[in-house]
C-alpha cells in the first residue's frame, strides 16, 4: 500500500529506536574499545595513555591463557555432549503424538525461561557433596566423588541451560522433513540407519550446525555457571572479566578480554555464515 | 508415523529427569523445616518462605525487578512496533543494515554489552541510575519483541487493509483499527517474552546495577556465592512459580513452541 510514499515515513518510523540502539550498543563497544587501549595504574587508575599491553598480557600470560584455554575447552566440550543429546532427543520427539510431543517440547525447552541462576543453584544442590548425586552414588556403592567446584559440574550445568538452544533448530528442521521420505527409503530396501544416516542426518546437519554454533558462544561467554558451579579457583572467560572489574579494578584490561571474548564470537558467526552460503551454492548446483 | 522404540523411550526419559531434576529438588527444598539443604523427609514447612520478608533487600529487588521488567518490555514494544512495520512495508536505503543493528544484541555476549554499558555510564555519570538500566534492558530485549512482531507483520493478509484503504480509511485509521487488532498476539506475546528476559537477566546487570537498584537475579547471584542457606530455594521456588505462569499464559494464548520455536 505504501511503497510509493515519500521516502521520509519509514525513517520517522525507525528513528527512536535507530537513535537508541547507536548511542546505546554502537557507542558504548567503541567507548570500550579505546578503553581497553588505556594505560591502567594500580595507584591512579586509568591513565590518558595509550599501550597494546593488555592484549601483550592476555596472549603471553600463563595465567590468562589458562582460562582461556578451559572456556574454549569447556564450551567446545558442553557443544559436543548437546549435539550428542539434542539430536536423538529432537528426533524422538518429532516422532511423538500429541498432545504427548508439545507436553515434552514444553519440557525440553520450557527451561529456557527459568532464570539461569535458579538452575545453577539447582545444580549446586543436586552435585554438593552432600547431594542428590552423591547420595545415589553412594547407594550404588560407588563411594562419593567431589562434583562441586569442578569442570565436570561445569559442564553438566551448562548442558542442562543449552541443551535447548540445540534442540530448538533441531527440532524446526525435523519438522520441515517429509516422514514419507524416510519411509520411501525403508521400502526401497534402506536399513533403518541407512535411512536416518543418508536421508534424515543431511537434512537436519543444517540446524545441528546452527544449533552448535548458539550453544558455542553462549557457554563461552557464560557467566552465571562458572560463578556458582566453578567457585572462585575455576574462573572462564566471562567471571574473569568480572573480576578484573569488580576486585581488581582494572577496566582496561577487563575491557581487553571482553573485546577479544566479541571478536571471537563475531568471527564464528561470519564462518557460520559463510559455511551456510557455500552449503546452498553447492544444493543450487 | 513411525513409533518410537523401548531404547528411544527410555533415553527420553532420562532426558526429561535430567532437565527437570533441579527444579523439582528446589522446589522441594524449599518447603524443608531444617536449616540445611535438604529434602523434607517428614515434615513440610513454609519458614524459609517466611523468612524472604524478613529479608527487606529480596522484597526491594524484586519489586525493582518487576517495575525494570515491566518498562522494558514496554518501551521495547513502543520502539519495535514502528521498526517493524518501516522494515517490513518500505524499501529504504539501510534498511537491511537499521535490521542487523536492532536484532545484534542476541549475537552479542551480554558480558560484553555489560562492560560497555558500564564504560559509558561511568563516562556520563549515569551509574546507579534506574532510568539507564532500563534503556540498558531495553536493548536485550527489543530484538526477541522485533522478531514476534515481524513475523506478524509477515504473516499478515494485506487484503483487509486494502479493503479499509478502499472504503476511505486514512493510514492511521487503517493501522489503529485493522492492522494492530491482527499483529495484537505478535504484540502481545513479545511482550511476555521481553518481559521474561528482563526479569532473568544477570550477565549485564550484574555490572550496571547499583545497590539502590540491584535486581532479584543480581542479588540471588550475590547471596548464593557468599552464603547458601534454604532461604535460596524458597526465593528460586517462587520464581520458578512465577515462570510457569507466565509459560502457562504464553502458552494457551499462542502455543509455547510457536513462541520460542518458531522465529529461528
Amino acid at each position: 500500500m505504501s511503497r510509493a510514499r515519500p521516502a521520509l515515513t519509514p525513517w520517522l518510523l525507525v528513528s527512536p529506536g535507530a537513535l537508541l540502539f547507536l548511542g546505546l550498543i554502537v557507542l558504548p563497544l567503541v567507548l570500550t574499545f579505546i578503553l581497553s587501549f588505556h594505560v591502567y595504574d594500580h595507584t591512579t587508575g586509568i591513565k590518558n595513555e595509550f599501550t597494546l599491553a593488555h592484549y601483550a598480557a592476555v596472549v603471553s600470560d600463563d595465567y590468562y591463557l589458562g582460562i582461556f584455554w578451559r572456556t574454549l575447552r569447556l564450551a567446545a566440550l558442553t557443544t559436543l555432549i548437546c549435539a550428542a543429546v539434542g539430536l536423538p532427543e529432537a528426533y524422538v520427539l518429532s516422532r511423538m503424538r500429541d498432545p504427548w510431543r508439545s507436553v515434552f517440547l514444553l519440557v525440553i525447552i520450557g527451561p529456557l525461561l527459568v532464570s539461569v541462576v535458579v538452575r545453577a543453584f539447582g545444580w549446586s544442590m543436586l552435585l554438593g557433596s552432600t547431594g542428590l548425586v552423591n547420595q545415589l552414588l553412594q547407594a550404588l556403592g560407588f563411594g562419593t566423588a567431589k562434583l562441586l567446584y569442578t569442570e565436570s559440574a561445569i559442564v553438566i550445568a551448562l548442558v542442562h541451560v543449552m541443551l535447548p538452544f540445540m534442540v530448538i533448530p533441531i527440532w524446526t528442521s525435523l519438522q520441515k522433513l517429509d516422514p514419507m521420505v524416510e519411509a520411501a527409503a525403508w521400502s526401497l530396501g534402506a536399513s533403518r540407519f541407512t535411512a536416518l544416516r543418508r536421508v534424515v542426518m543431511p537434512q537436519v546437519s543444517l540446524g545441528m550446525l546452527s544449533g552448535s554454533l548458539i550453544v558455542f558462544g553462549l557457554s563461552a561467554s557464560a557467566f552465571a555457571i562458572p560463578g556458582l558451579l566453578g567457585g572462585r579457583r575455576l574462573k572462564m572467560a566471562a567471571t574473569l572479566v568480572y573480576d578484573e572489574y569488580m576486585h581488581e579494578l582494572n577496566w582496561p584490561l577487563g575491557a581487553a578480554i571482553a573485546i577479544m571474548v566479541l571478536l571471537a564470537n563475531l568471527i564464528i558467526m561470519l564462518a557460520y555464515n559463510r559455511m551456510v552460503e557455500a552449503r546452498a551454492r553447492r544444493t543450487l548446483g | 508415523m513411525q513409533k518410537n522404540g523401548p531404547v528411544a523411550l527410555a533415553f527420553h526419559t532420562l532426558v526429561v529427569i535430567f532437565m527437570l531434576a533441579p527444579l523439582a529438588v528446589i522446589c522441594l527444598v524449599a518447603f524443608t523445616p531444617e536449616n540445611t539443604l535438604s529434602i523434607p523427609t517428614t515434615s513440610f514447612s513454609l519458614r524459609w518462605f517466611q523468612a524472604i520478608f524478613v529479608h527487606p533487600d529480596f522484597v526491594d529487588s524484586f519489586v525493582n525487578s518487576l517495575w525494570l521488567a515491566t518498562l522494558a518490555a514496554s518501551i521495547a514494544v513502543a520502539l519495535a512496533v514502528p521498526a517493524a512495520l518501516a522494515i517490513d512495508r518500505y524499501d529504504f536505503p539501510g534498511r537491511d543494515a537499521l535490521n542487523a543493528l536492532f536484532l545484534s544484541p542476541l549475537i552479542i555476549p551480554h558480558l560484553v554489552l555489560g562492560v560497555a554499558f558500564l564504560r559509558l555510564f561511568a563516562l556520563i555519570g549515569a551509574t546507579g541510575s534506574f532510568a539507564w538500566l532500563v534503556a540498558s534492558h531495553v536493548i536485550v530485549i527489543t530484538p526477541y519483541v522485533l522478531r514476534l512482531v515481524m513475523a506478524a507483520f509477515t504473516g499478515l493478509d494485506r487484503s483487509a487493509e486494502q479493503a479499509a484503504m478502499t472504503l476511505g480509511a486514512s493510514h492511521w485509521t487503517v493501522f489503529r483499527r485493522v492492522t494492530a487488532p491482527m499483529i495484537l498476539p505478535g504484540i502481545t506475546g513479545g511482550w511476555l517474552l521481553a518481559f521474561i528476559n528482563s526479569f532473568d537477566e544477570l550477565t549485564m546487570s550484574i555490572f550496571v546495577t547499583s545497590p539502590q537498584t540491584v535486581t532479584l537475579p543480581v542479588r540471588m547471584y550475590m547471596y548464593a556465592t557468599e552464603s547458601i542457606d534454604p532461604m535460596m530455594a524458597a526465593v528460586s521456588a517462587l520464581m520458578i512459580a512465577l515462570t510457569a505462569g507466565a509459560m502457562l499464559v504464553l502458552d494457551r494464548a499462542f502455543g509455547l513452541d510457536k513462541i520460542l520455536v518458531g522465529q529461528k
